[in-house]
């Protein structure tokens, strides 16, 4: 009898395929925004109405096909330049607060004594506050930018990285290769160049692919808050809190299309980086 | 056992003393509350008294130290706007936002638990995959759109549920289903690690070995170990829901710590707002400790771990 090999461990080995083709697609929509728009993102469709259906439905045209909002202003168009903010703050802020995670994490793993003490005792303190909340303080208390946005989720989002590669520095520092450095004379910032950095890249790369959804949904968040991306700039985020007025109306494709591209984007981004994971790390294969 | 107890107790009261310094010091870094309080047009000398009143005009060190002195005592200061002390606002609302956790939790169980328990007993079938699909849209589905589209479907187009305010439990339960369904899915993978983990280890399969049914070995000998953890964190993210649930408050208009949160913030309610942050900060800190010491007290080993 042949016993087939049990299904999740071959499909796990294998890029997940709709991810890596969302991410793609999301990836060039965002590039070529400008070639792909139909219209202006901050200006109203020339002729339409305001809230203007999708183009299936009655009263709707091709010429704004998933309809307008508010202001007369292409949601198609305005979708596909959302892309681009939520590709950029994702992206952008994951690639802060991994820096400054991966700093905290070497400096607190390797050097250790007080400045262990100190970076996770500040790793605690931003820990004690619910991230969204630290975020939405710090957002409210900056003033909303898109690259404020970046800076506070950066801050916000760092103490991950901190606490799990500190761990790892901890076992790497006892290894043989970095004693012999030491031994050798290598100085602290050599050491962490060229051993404890290329050692930890593969954690730091896991945490980042798993982070970028997180960054995404929060920025969606502030921005809808109010606090984030500010209008007329077309982010997702903003564009379901310009629906909010309307949702009791019952003009519903506001609300559904900007949520579902954010689902799709962290979806892709979730698969991909739970492929990464067990890639890149063989003991995480049975959780 | 006692040193375990007062390095916790110590680390907490670090935590605490950083994280409520840092938010008192951004607080008054990116603004002057005082521009904020006088009428337009007010003179300096209005300012300045203004500034007296409320203890502004003090260095920030003095102005720290009785804050916090003050936060020991219970007295938070009072909010700017609504000229109460700031913890009679946080007590006036808390209930509301313990029932709109209690609800999410209850919510994030139902789905989370049994959908672990299966998804770990049938590990590697499609009852598994489904199982993990749920897991990934609860990360994925932003909680306050999915509270947006809970509206469009059951109050607007099937006028089931009302929209937003407190009252008996139709006004809970969209709220609750919307901040509960992330936690979910934190559940079900927590579930699922931990009844592998024990169905895997040696008593399970002296159960087996025994010729117990494996209803009995899954109810009666894993699910009552497995749960420990679940139930940790289910107190835990309680706490954590009590106070992060802004967006989901700000939509459903519940009178939540949430709302109150997300209202000082935009009237610059300073006192309102540190104190609202900080006391969030105490109650996460608090039940991260009170877990700490509950688990070196059932387990030894952590004890010894630093």
């Amino acid at each position: 009898m042949r016993l087939a090999p049990p299904m999740s461990i071959r499909s796990r080995r294998e890029a997940p395929l709709a991810a890596v083709v969302i991410l793609a697609a999301l990836v060039l929509v965002a590039i070529f925004a400008d070639l792909l728009a139909p219209h202006d993102p901050t200006l109203p469709v020339p002729g339409a109405n305001v809230f203007d259906p999708p183009f299936w439905m009655e009263g709707g045209s091709t010429a704004a096909p998933l309809g307008t909002d508010f202001q007369a202003r292409d949601i198609l168009s305005r979708l596909i330049y959302g892309t681009r903010v939520s590709l950029i703050v994702g992206l952008m802020g994951t690639l802060v607060a991994g820096a400054i995670g991966t700093l905290m994490g070497i400096l607190s793993g390797y050097i250790g004594g007080w400045v262990d003490q100190v970076i996770m005792r500040v790793t605690d303190a931003w820990l004690a506050l619910p991230a969204i909340v630290f975020a939405i303080f710090l957002a409210a208390m900056i003033g909303p930018s898109m690259w404020n946005i970046i800076v506070i989720l950066g801050a916000v989002y760092w103490t991950r990285y901190a606490r799990v590669i500190r761990g790892e520095v901890l076992t790497l520092r006892e290894r043989e290769f970095v004693k012999l450095a030491e031994i050798a004379g290598a100085s602290k910032l050599r050491i962490i160049k060229r051993h404890i950095l290329p050692n930890v890249a593969n954690t730091a790369m896991v945490l980042a692919s798993l982070t970028v959804g997180v960054v995404i949904i929060a920025e969606a968040s502030l921005s809808f808050l109010g606090v984030g991306v500010p209008p007329p700039q077309p982010a997702w985020g903003l564009m379901l809190s310009e629906a909010r007025p309307t949702l009791l109306a019952g003009q519903w494709w506001l609300t559904v299309f900007p949520g579902v591209c954010i689902l799709l984007i962290v979806l892709a981004t979730q698969l991909f980086g739970d492929w990464l994971r067990v890639k890149l790390d063989p003991q995480q294969r049975n959780l | 056992m006692a040193a375990f107890i007062a390095r916790r107790i110590l680390y907490s009261v670090v935590t605490l003393v950083i994280l409520s310094g840092t938010i008192f010091l951004i607080v008054r870094l990116t603004g002057d509350p005082v521009l904020l309080m006088a009428e337009a047009g007010a003179s300096t000398e209005d300012l300045a008294r203004i500034r007296q009143q409320w203890g502004l005009d003090r260095s920030w060190a003095v102005q720290y130290v009785t804050f916090m002195q003050n936060a020991l005592t219970g007295e938070l200061g009072k909010s700017f706007n609504y000229r109460l002390p700031v913890s009679e606002l946080y007590f006036q609302r808390l209930p509301n936002s313990l029932q709109l956790g209690l609800f999410a939790t209850l919510i994030s169980l139902l789905i989370g638990v049994p959908a672990g328990i299966v998804s770990a007993v049938k590990v590697n079938t499609w009852w598994d995959s489904i199982a993990k699909g749920v897991a990934l849209l609860g990360l994925s589905i932003p909680g306050f759109w999915l509270g947006l589209v809970l509206i469009l479907v059951f109050s607007v187009s099937l006028r089931w549920l009302p929209t937003s305010g407190a009252g008996d439990w139709r006004h809970v339960l969209m709220p609750a289903v919307a901040l509960g369904w992330y936690f979910a899915a934190s559940m079900l993978r927590l579930t699922r690690s931990s009844m592998l983990e024990v169905l895997g280890s040696e008593y399970i399969k002296l159960a087996r070995l025994k010729g117990l049914p494996d209803v009995v070995v899954i109810a009666m000998h894993a699910f009552k170990n497995a749960l420990i953890p679940v139930f940790t964190l289910a107190g835990v993210n309680l706490v954590v829901m009590v106070n992060a649930a802004v967006i989901i408050e700000v939509i459903f208009a519940w009178p939540g710590i949430g709302r109150l949160l997300y209202e000082g913030i935009f009237q610059r309610d300073f006192p309102l707002v540190q104190g609202v942050v900080i006391l969030a900060g105490f109650m996460i800190v608090g039940i991260n400790l009170v877990v700490d010491i509950a688990y070196a007290v059932i387990d030894p080993r952590i004890r010894l771990t630093r």
